[in-house]
C-alpha cells in the first residue's frame, strides 16, 4: 500500500491572470516504510511540495493521499505526520521534555504514557541528560535531535524532513546523516526528506525524486538516478564533478564535436544533433593509444583520484582517474575509451534521455 | 572603551556626580521639607538638615490630608492611584496583546485598515480628544468612578504596535510547529506567544504603570469628589491660593509618597524591564 500518493499536484500562488504556478503537476507514489528524498536546486519547489504534504500550504489542484486518505482538507495535526523543520522550530521557553511532550499533551494522552514515549525517544536519541534544559542551552546537533524526538514521540505514519541538516557543520551533518539512517532502520517509518545536497540525497535515499523548476525530472533509486539519468538536468545535478554533456552531431557511427569525430562502439539512437553524456570516471585511458583524443589542460591531484580537465573537440571534458595512475601532462593528448553501456544519449531540445 | 586613564576616569566621574547632584538635590530638598514644620519651611534660607516632624507630617497626610486645602487623606488617594495605575497597565497589556495577535496572525477583511486606524491614534494624545471623551464619560455617568478614571485611557496604540513588532519577529516555523502539534490559535497564544512575550509584558507594565500613576489632566477633570482623588491630583488640591496658606511641609510629604510607588516598580522590575527592551528571547 502506498503511504503517500501525490496525484497531479499543482501549486499556484495568487489568483487569476496574476497567478504564478510553481508546481506543475507532480505524480508520485511512496510505499509504506520507504525513505524518499526530494532533491533539487533552490527554488525548484521541493519545500513547497513537502509543505503541501504537511498541510502548511494549500493544494491548488490535484490530490494528496496519506495512508489511504485524501488529506487535501485535513488539518496538519490530523494528517498523522510529523515534521522536522530546517531551523528546528523548538519552543524556546519550554524544556526539552516539554518540547517533545507538547503535541501529546494537546492530544490529551495520559501523563504516564507521555512520560514513557518521551523517555523512549530520548533514549534512542541520547537526549536523556538534557530533558530539563531549554533549547538555548543545547548545541546545534542536540537541538536537531530534539526536533527529531518531537517527531518520533508522535508515532506518525509519515516523517517529513525539511532540510534538517543544513544548519549543522559538515562533520555533524555527516554524523547526523548516519543517525537518521540508523533511526529509519529501527523505526521503519515512511519518510519524506527534502534537501538540496546531492550527497545527502544519495546516501539517505532508498528512492529519490529529482525536481527542477516545479517538475519531477526523475524518480528512482540512487543507482538508477546516477547510472541512467532521465535528463540532462539530472545528469548535471547529481554527481560531482557532474556528468560531461557534449553537444555534437551523430552520423554513421561517429559523433562529431567541433572538428573531432569520436568513433562510437555502438550506433547512436538516431542521427542528427544529440547530447552525449559520460561520467568523468567512466572514461579511461585507452591502452593501445587509439580512441578519443582528450586535449589535457589542467590536472588536479585529490589523493585517491586525479581530475583531468581538458577538451574533446571543442567541448570541455572532465576525467576522473585513479590516483595511482601516471598523471597526464598538461598540453598533451590523452587517448580515451569508454564502455558502450556508459554512454548516455539525450535529445538536444528537450534534454530527455533517448 | 577599555582605556585606563586616571584623568579621564576623574572627569567622567565628576560629570556623573554633577549630574546626580543636579537631579537629586530637588528630591533631597523635597524630602527635607517634608520633615520640617511649616514655620521651618518658610524660613529663608530653608535648612538642609532633616527635622523631627517626619512621623507627624506623614501620619497627618496619610490619615487626614492637609488642613487648609483638600482634607482627603493621602492614604485613600494612594489607593485610588494604585487602582488606576494597575487597571490601566493590565488593561492596556491585555487589550493590546490580543489585538496585535489578531492583526499579526489572522487574515480578516480590512486587516491593514484596522492596523492603520490603531496606528493613527498614536498621534492623538489624550489632551486632543479630552473634551469629547469627557462628554461621553459624563453622559455615561462615570464621573467620580474608577471606570471613568481608567476606561478612557486603556486603549493603547503604542503597546499594540510594540506587541505587533514582537510577534512579527517570532519565526513562522514556530507557528507551523504548533500547528503540526495540533495547537489551535488560542492554545498557541497561551502556550507559546504569551510566555515568549513575558519580558515585553514586563517592560510595558513598568511604562504603563508609571503612565497611569502620573496621569494628571484626566483625573483632574473627572474627579470632583475628594474620595476619588488620585495622589497626583491630591498634591494639586493641597496647594491653595497664596503661598502663605499652603502647607508646604505636607505637600512635600505627599509628593514624596506619590513618588514612591513608581520608583518601587522600576526598582523591582528593572531586570525584566531592561531585558524586555533590549533582547527578544527566541
Amino acid at each position: 500500500m502506498s503511504a503517500i500518493s501525490l496525484r497531479k499536484v499543482i501549486k499556484r500562488y495568487g489568483r487569476g491572470a496574476a497567478a504564478v504556478q510553481v508546481i506543475h503537476g507532480v505524480d508520485a507514489e511512496i510505499s509504506s516504510g520507504e525513505f524518499v528524498v526530494i532533491v533539487g536546486p533552490s527554488g525548484c519547489g521541493k519545500s513547497t511540495l513537502l509543505r503541501m504534504v504537511a498541510g502548511l500550504e494549500e493544494i491548488t489542484e490535484g490530490e494528496i493521499e496519506i495512508a489511504g486518505r485524501v488529506v487535501n482538507d485535513v488539518e496538519p495535526a490530523e494528517r498523522d505526520i510529523a515534521m522536522v523543520f530546517q531551523n528546528y522550530a523548538l519552543y524556546p521557553h519550554m524544556s526539552v521534555f516539554d518540547n517533545m511532550a507538547y503535541g501529546l499533551k494537546i492530544r490529551k494522552l495520559p501523563a504516564a504514557e507521555i512520560r514513557q514515549r518521551v523517555d523512549k525517544a530520548a533514549a534512542i536519541l541520547e537526549l536523556g541528560p538534557y530533558l530539563k534544559r531549554r533549547p538555548r542551552e543545547l548545541s546545534g546537533g542536540q537541538r536537531q535531535r530534539v526536533a527529531m524526538g518531537r517527531a518520533i514521540v508522535r508515532q506518525p505514519a509519515v516523517f517529513l524532513f525539511d532540510e534538517p541538516l543544513s544548519n549543522l557543520d559538515a562533520k555533524l551533518r555527516a554524523q547526523t546523516r548516519l543517525e537518521i539512517q540508523k533511526l529509519h532502520h529501527e523505526l521503519g517509518i515512511t519518510s519524506l526528506f527534502v534537501t538540496h545536497d546531492q550527497v545527502e540525497a544519495m546516501t539517505l535515499a532508498e528512492r529519490m525524486l529529482v525536481m527542477n523548476a516545479g517538475r519531477v525530472e526523475q524518480i528512482g533509486t540512487p543507482e538508477q538516478v546516477y547510472l541512467t539519468p532521465a535528463s540532462t538536468f539530472v545528469a548535471g545535478f547529481i554527481g560531482s564533478p557532474p556528468m560531461n554533456l557534449i553537444h555534437g552531431q551523430a552520423e554513421a557511427g561517429v559523433f562529431r564535436v567541433g572538428g573531432d569525430a569520436l568513433a562510437l562502439p555502438t550506433p547512436t539512437p538516431r542521427d542528427g544533433p544529440l547530447i552525449l553524456g559520460l561520467r568523468p570516471e567512466h572514461a579511461q585511458p585507452a591502452e593501445d593509444g587509439a580512441g578519443w583524443q582528450l586535449q589535457v589542460d589542467v590536472v588536479e591531484m585529490l589523493g585517491a583520484e586525479r581530475l583531468v580537465y581538458g577538451r574533446l573537440g571543442d567541448a570541455p571534458f572532465t576525467l576522473r582517474l585513479d590516483g595511482t595512475l601516471p598523471a597526464p601532462m598538461p598540453g598533451s593528448r590523452l587517448p580515451l575509451q569508454a564502455p558502450a553501456a556508459r554512454l548516455h544519449w539525450f535529445d538536444t531540445d528537450s534534454g530527455r534521455r533517448l | 572603551m577599555v582605556e585606563r586613564r586616571p584623568l579621564l576616569t576623574l572627569l567622567t566621574h565628576l560629570g556623573l556626580i554633577v549630574g546626580i547632584v543636579v537631579i537629586a538635590f530637588p528630591l533631597y530638598v523635597t524630602f527635607i521639607a517634608s520633615t520640617l514644620t511649616l514655620d521651618q519651611v518658610q524660613e529663608v534660607p530653608m535648612r538642609l538638615l532633616p527635622g523631627d516632624q517626619f512621623w507627624h507630617n506623614y501620619t497627618q497626610v496619610l490619615r487626614q490630608g492637609s488642613t487648609m486645602g483638600s482634607a482627603a487623606p493621602v492614604g485613600t488617594m494612594m489607593f485610588n492611584s494604585l487602582v488606576m495605575a494597575l487597571v490601566i497597565a493590565f488593561g492596556k497589556i491585555a487589550i493590546s496583546i490580543v489585538s496585535s495577535f489578531a492583526i499579526v496572525y489572522f487574515r480578516f477583511p480590512l486587516r491593514h485598515f484596522f492596523f492603520w486606524m490603531i496606528f493613527v491614534t498614536l498621534m492623538l494624545p489624550v489632551e486632543v480628544r479630552i473634551i469629547p471623551t469627557f462628554k461621553v464619560v459624563a453622559d455615561l455617568g462615570m464621573l467620580n468612578s474608577y471606570a471613568g478614571l481608567t476606561l478612557p485611557l486603556i486603549a493603547s496604540a503604542t503597546a499594540t504596535f510594540l506587541f505587533r513588532q514582537f510577534f512579527m519577529t517570532v519565526p513562522d516555523e514556530l507557528t507551523e510547529a504548533a500547528r503540526m502539534d495540533g495547537a489551535g490559535p488560542m492554545r498557541f497564544f497561551w502556550d507559546v506567544l504569551l510566555p515568549l512575550s513575558r519580558t515585553s509584558i514586563a517592560a510595558l507594565f513598568v511604562i504603563q504603570f508609571i503612565y497611569g500613576w502620573n496621569q494628571y489632566l484626566w483625573p483632574l477633570l473627572i474627579t470632583t469628589d475628594e474620595s476619588m482623588y488620585t495622589a497626583v491630583i491630591g498634591i494639586k488640591r493641597m496647594i491653595v491660593g497664596g503661598d502663605a496658606l499652603t502647607e508646604w511641609h505636607l505637600v512635600m510629604a505627599t509628593a514624596i509618597l506619590a513618588m514612591l510607588p513608581p520608583a518601587l516598580v522600576v526598582l523591582l522590575m528593572q531586570k525584566w524591564f531592561v531585558k524586555g527592551l533590549v533582547d527578544t528571547e527566541k
